[in-house]
């Protein structure tokens, strides 16, 4: 591979869209995805980045604008965090439907209230039911690979939605570390030119792009979004495959599984706090303790046949969440039981690191323990469990 | 100049839409349209335009046609023409067409930062004075007095207490390479800047009186009357603003001293939004546009 670099989460996302050939991106700035703006104004300024880039003045616009530069057939891409992304809630619900396939690096961020600028998932889970396809990396390469490997699924015919990877604030996107860029002309194998045959306005071929639409027919605009994202699960797999074979590195699609095979209890994580639980199962495992770990790298499309396969071979299973739906659970813990119902398995929810609090060794330890305890017992003590809370037994 | 004869009788927003009978913003549209011509393409946010110009899967627009919000028409224009620049398909023009709230109210933010890139898009909007697709609310471009939904006269209160903010003028801060008031009543000088805005490039941003019948509680037949006499008594001031100079194009019926000579009362007295309207309201509402005319006068005066 010829370009191997150190470097922040940011950088790769910005490289990302450059070496992806984006055409247009507009973008804000805010912590702590600034940087992603300011690699991105340095590629421009110095002509390495043949895009059109328009510095607009709010997160809202930004979206607007990737939406209708992209329905004019140009290959978009932005990027924001926290409250950036609260702001453009309302336009991230178009691009699905018109079949727009936006690449959108989030940062993720606290929203306020309080205002915080470290990692917690409340800004990206208020967005999971707006047809974009969202998956979360574990590192910087990832967060590379995804920008590349998103344009390839998002302009996919069977799939066309837009591709939201969800990297955590700081621990990524101020983190160095080696990125492997691929070389221009190994990326343009792979990635071929975006044709908006589907939907564009030009004038040659005029068409409409968002039109006044009565209940006679917005109903089958949501079956045809469902039955994308279904498809997507497909194509994630076949270019994570293209992808290993190509360039050697296997992220294994919509989940990647760790010592799943013979365990008893295993965690499910999102995001960074893999690499962590990665390394608290190899320490049980010297222990003797048979536990295992499952990446949860698609939160949409949710692999549900995937959970259950996993699920039927272990005897109880914890869910980490980064953010709360108050009085219901961390969102992917109600998300896991709700595939896994009927299997009569127990499924604990384990909340720890809101607002950017470190999430420690011996917290996810903990998570294992409990988690053991459920598959030992057959029930869960406790079904959502708060760690390292103030005032709070776990 | 162009003029009406000049158009051509093929209609790129064509018959079959929904429009309410009289409406101003339907004659801007299709009037626009025979100017702009095919290589055009027309971004048009929430407003009445997006409603009656076409309902799936019926559209009156022959040419490429983009909706995504209410409050992004300056901003989706601009990001449609340089989508279109970065695949070399830059040469169309692309127009954002929204009303006084998309325009005044709600899109003001995405406006002025379109205006301060200098996006290379014509904007146009149709001034009916009100939210009319929701059902005659009150918007920042409502006159004073004038009766909405939202400004009911009521015991206490009669119609709306503020005066109509002035977009042109903040346009023209902008520093933008063209800004420019129309009527649907002038359709020789409204062509005229339409075929001109054509031309030019950067951010251009027009603003067009577009008579609203059924919000206005006018007579259908009167559109044109009622916009004539806008102008006529200086409640609409026709003028552009050019390469950093600005000109009145039309000039209101003056006196000896160069004052509006004709009441405002006559206007008002057309349309049954101004129906409640006390004296003391109309003598506060013809100061404020006595003043305004001669703060026009002056600028144009400073801008020669």
């Amino acid at each position: 591979m010829g370009d191997k670099r150190l470097v922040s989460g940011n950088y790769a996302a910005a490289f990302g869209s450059l070496r992806a050939r984006v055409q247009f991106v507009a973008a804000y700035p805010i912590t702590p995805q600034t940087f992603i703006v300011e690699h991105i104004s340095e590629f421009v300024n110095n002509g390495e980045m043949d895009a059109e880039f328009m510095r607009v003045e709010s997160e809202h616009s930004a979206m607007s604008a990737c939406v209708s530069a992209e329905a004019a057939g140009a290959r978009s891409f932005t990027a924001t965090a926290s409250q950036g992304l609260a702001l453009m809630h309302e336009i991230l619900a178009i691009p699905a439907p018109m079949r727009l396939p936006i690449v959108m690096p989030v940062v993720n961020r606290t929203v306020a209230a309080p205002i915080g600028i470290w990692a917690e998932y409340n800004d990206v889970m208020p967005q999971r039911d707006l047809g974009w396809i969202m998956m979360f990396v574990e590192e910087n390469q990832e967060v590379f690979d995804m920008i590349i490997q998103g344009y390839k699924i998002a302009e996919d015919k069977r799939v066309l939605l837009p591709f939201m990877p969800n990297l955590d604030a700081f621990i990524l996107s101020h983190t160095y570390e080696p990125v492997d860029f691929l070389t221009q002309e190994e990326v343009d194998s792979f990635l071929p030119p975006y044709k908006a045959e589907h939907a564009h306005l030009w004038p040659d071929d005029p068409m409409a792009v968002g039109v006044f639409t009565p209940p006679e027919y917005i109903q089958e605009y949501r079956y045809q979004t469902e039955q994308a994202m279904q498809a997507a699960k497909k194509v994630i797999k076949e270019v994570n495959d293209e992808f290993a074979r190509r360039f050697g590195r296997d992220y294994h699609g919509l989940t990647e599984e760790f010592m799943t095979d013979d365990a008893e209890a295993i965690l499910i994580t999102l995001g960074t706090v893999t690499s962590t639980a990665r390394k608290v199962v190899m320490d049980m495992r010297k222990e003797g303790k048979k536990v295992g770990l499952v990446k949860l790298r698609f939160l949409r499309p949710f692999p549900k046949d995937e959970l259950r396969k996993i699920a039927e071979k272990v005897d109880a299973i914890g869910v980490y969440d980064k953010s709360v739906s108050f009085s219901a659970g961390g969102p992917a813990f109600v998300e896991v039981r709700n595939v896994l119902y009927g299997m009569d398995k127990p499924v604990i929810g384990y909340l720890a690191g809101l607002g950017g609090r470190d999430v420690m060794y011996s917290d996810i330890k903990l998570m294992f323990e409990r988690t053991l305890e459920a598959a030992k017992t057959g029930k869960a003590e406790k079904e959502i469990v708060w760690i390292g809370t103030r005032g709070v037994q776990p | 100049m162009t003029t009406i004869h000049d158009l051509p009788k093929e209609d790129l927003f064509t018959s079959g839409h929904t429009a309410c009978p009289g409406c101003g913003a339907a004659i801007l549209a299709r009037n626009m349209m025979k100017v702009l011509g095919k290589n055009t393409v027309i971004y048009n946010p929430a407003c009445c335009l997006l409603v009656f110009g076409g309902t799936y899967p019926h559209l009156s627009w022959k040419v490429p046609y983009h909706h995504v919000a209410f409050e992004n028409t300056a901003v989706c224009a601009a990001g449609i023409k340089r989508g279109l620049k970065s695949i070399g398909k830059g040469d169309a023009l692309v127009v954002g067409m929204a009303g006084d709230g998309g325009t005044a109210d709600i899109g003001m933010q995405a406006l002025s930062g379109a205006a301060e890139r200098n996006e290379d898009i014509l904007y146009i909007m149709y001034d009916n004075e009100a939210y009319m697709n929701t059902g005659i609310q009150r918007s920042g471009s409502t006159p004073y007095g004038a009766w909405t939904t939202t400004t009911p006269a009521g015991k206490v209160i009669k119609g709306k207490e503020l005066f109509k903010k002035d977009m042109p003028q903040i346009m023209m801060a902008h520093g933008v390479p063209y800004v420019a008031t129309a009527s649907i009543a002038y359709p020789n000088d409204l062509l005229t800047k339409l075929e001109k805005a054509k031309k030019i490039r950067g951010f251009r941003y027009l603003q067009i009186y577009a008579t609203c019948p059924t919000g206005w509680r006018a007579a259908p037949e009167k559109t044109v009357e009622i916009a004539k006499k806008a102008v006529e008594t200086g409640m609409w001031t026709i003028y552009e603003y050019e390469n950093g100079k600005m000109k009145i194009n039309i000039k209101p019926k003056l006196d000896e001293n160069k004052n509006l000579s004709v009441p405002i009362k006559e206007y008002l007295m057309m349309q049954g939004r101004f129906r409640h309207i006390t004296d003391e309201q109309i003598s506060l509402l013809q100061n404020w546009v006595n003043e305004k005319w001669k703060r026009d006068l002056a600028i144009e005066k400073a801008l020669q």
